[in-house]
């Protein structure tokens, strides 16, 4: 579902002087339907800049980097945002949100944008957010009074309600409490279970055991080791 | 069939422009702008003042006369239109919201009647029908309901905003084009807006270009960005992706540039 082969990335830096920060060489992994592999490595080594080039969100400098049939690397905006709508989601660590837009909206918004009627989209956001603990008398509240917990459970409902086929999650399971944090990782099982690809950044290692079929340190793949 | 899966289907670009070049004397207004939208769509433009934004979007409308380039609305040269039919363009399909009010207002007729001319010159003639859609209209750029009958001189600049805002989408436009337009908006207003044009193009596939200073509107609005200096475009892609890894020179400056919150 997701292959990347030889992708490498650089950061020109032009007013500092030009400088070229070559940030990633020869990256190569796939992520299969049903699998969940998971990004390890120090903090800087890369994960998240990795996550970001697979969602489009990073220019890749060279590589293939195939998402379904598109590939990321070289498709159009417009492409990319069909992509993104239909097969790939992604749950980073920060809410973005419209202000005063109610939570229940916002967790339904990516069921609405595919022309999910908007009864069954709130019904579907509805019992994400009851999952995850979100009392109702929140819903109507736009989420961006949260507090930092119950902001990354909106971020998680809205990044689970639609069924995408390929998922990014980027530490799921960071500031949550035991109880939450059994129901995330319990999404993540029921995702894999439908045969969702999963690619994954867990600095909780209990998760990582527990939901990562397979791990890749990304140290593999910066640009001195592949040197 | 929903209308996104409509929207999604034609994969014809609703306006397509290519090397549209306009210049004033000796200077450059805005040189060889090449883009497509589709519909539903919104197409983000920044850079600083003089850039050439508002200058590029007034041609898009034709509002000024381009030197050179093609500009095709649903497979209709809109340079060779008549002046005649452009205006019924602009009256139909499309909607200009212009960065002050003044410019998009009739100052002197009531604000429901600003709104209400928009829909008679459409061909609503129901009175009832026409003042109920502008109160609705109103409402949802949180004008109240009292105000109707006030002109727009007798409003703050961020109300003769949201009123010509109200005036130009109660018509259901295809194409928006809008110039700085939450620029002297409270936060809170401009955040309602934001929402109310989100829930637009996702339902109605509503196509829009944005002209703006505001980075924070155009990463939650727009799907496309277009950067702009002196003239011409240095950058343009995915809007997350121009504003978290910008390539040229000038656009890491503007983005680094943006004060934190």
């Amino acid at each position: 579902m997701i292959r990347i082969e030889n992708l490498s990335k650089s950061f020109t830096l032009h007013n500092q002087g030009g400088a070229v920060i070559p940030v990633m060489a020869g990256a190569s992994l796939t992520v299969s339907a049903g699998e969940c592999v998971g990004l390890t490595g120090q903090s800087g080594a890369g994960k998240s800049t990795l996550m970001r080039m697979v969602y489009g969100n990073y220019l890749t400098a060279g590589g293939r980097l195939v998402v379904g049939d598109t590939d990321v690397a070289t498709a159009e905006p417009r492409q990319i945002i069909a992509l993104r709508r239909h097969t790939l989601g992604y749950v980073s660590q920060f809410l973005r949100v419209v202000p005063r837009v109610p939570t229940l909206d916002v967790v339904a918004e990516p069921l609405l944008v595919l022309g999910t009627p908007a009864t069954e989209a709130r019904d579907r956001a509805a019992s994400l957010l009851e999952r995850l603990n979100i009392p109702e008398r929140l819903w109507a509240l736009s989420p961006t009074t949260f507090s930092g917990g119950e902001q990354q459970r909106v971020n998680i409902a809205r990044g689970f309600a639609h069924s995408y086929p390929a998922l990014l999650l980027d530490e799921p399971t960071a500031s949550l409490d035991a109880a939450n944090r059994e129901v995330v990782l319990t999404l993540i099982e029921e995702a894999k279970a439908r045969g969702a690809a999963i690619l994954g950044i867990f600095h909780d290692e209990g998760a990582r055991a527990r939901v990562c079929d397979r791990l890749v340190d990304v140290i593999s793949f910066t640009p001195e080791a592949a040197a | 069939m929903t209308v996104m899966e409509k929207v999604a289907a034609t994969d014809q670009p609703l306006l397509k422009v290519e090397g549209l070049t306009k210049r004033y004397g000796p200077r450059i207004g805005c040189a060889d702008v090449s883009f497509d939208l589709y519909p539903g769509e919104v197409l983000g433009i920044v850079g600083e003042s003089g850039s050439g934004k508002s200058t590029l979007l007034s041609c898009l409308a034709g509002h000024q006369r381009a030197d050179l380039g093609r500009v095709s609305y649903d497979g209709r040269d809109v340079l060779a239109m008549s002046e005649t039919e452009r205006r019924r363009l602009g009256r139909t399909d499309w909607a200009y919201v212009h960065q002050n009010p003044r410019d998009g207002l009739r100052m002197g007729v009531s604000a429901g009647g600003n709104v209400g001319e928009r829909l008679m010159a459409v061909g609503a003639r129901h009175y009832g029908q026409i003042r109920g859609k502008a109160v609705d209209w109103l409402g949802r750029v949180e004008i109240a309901a009292d105000r109707v009958d006030d002109r727009p001189s007798a409003f703050s600049g961020g109300m003769q905003q949201r009123l010509q805002i109200a005036r130009n989408l109660v018509t259901s436009p295809r194409l928006v084009f809008m110039d700085e337009p939450t620029g002297g908006l409270d936060v809170s207003v401009q955040a309602r807006l934001l929402d109310l044009l989100r829930g637009l193009v996702r339902d109605l596939g509503l196509s829009v270009i944005i002209v703006t200073h505001d980075l924070a509107v155009v990463r939650l609005l727009a799907h496309r960005l277009m950067v702009m200096k002196s003239g011409r475009v240095v950058e343009q892609g995915l809007t997350d992706q121009v504003l978290d890894d910008p390539q040229h020179a000038y656009t890491q400056l503007l983005v680094s540039s943006v004060l934190q919150v």
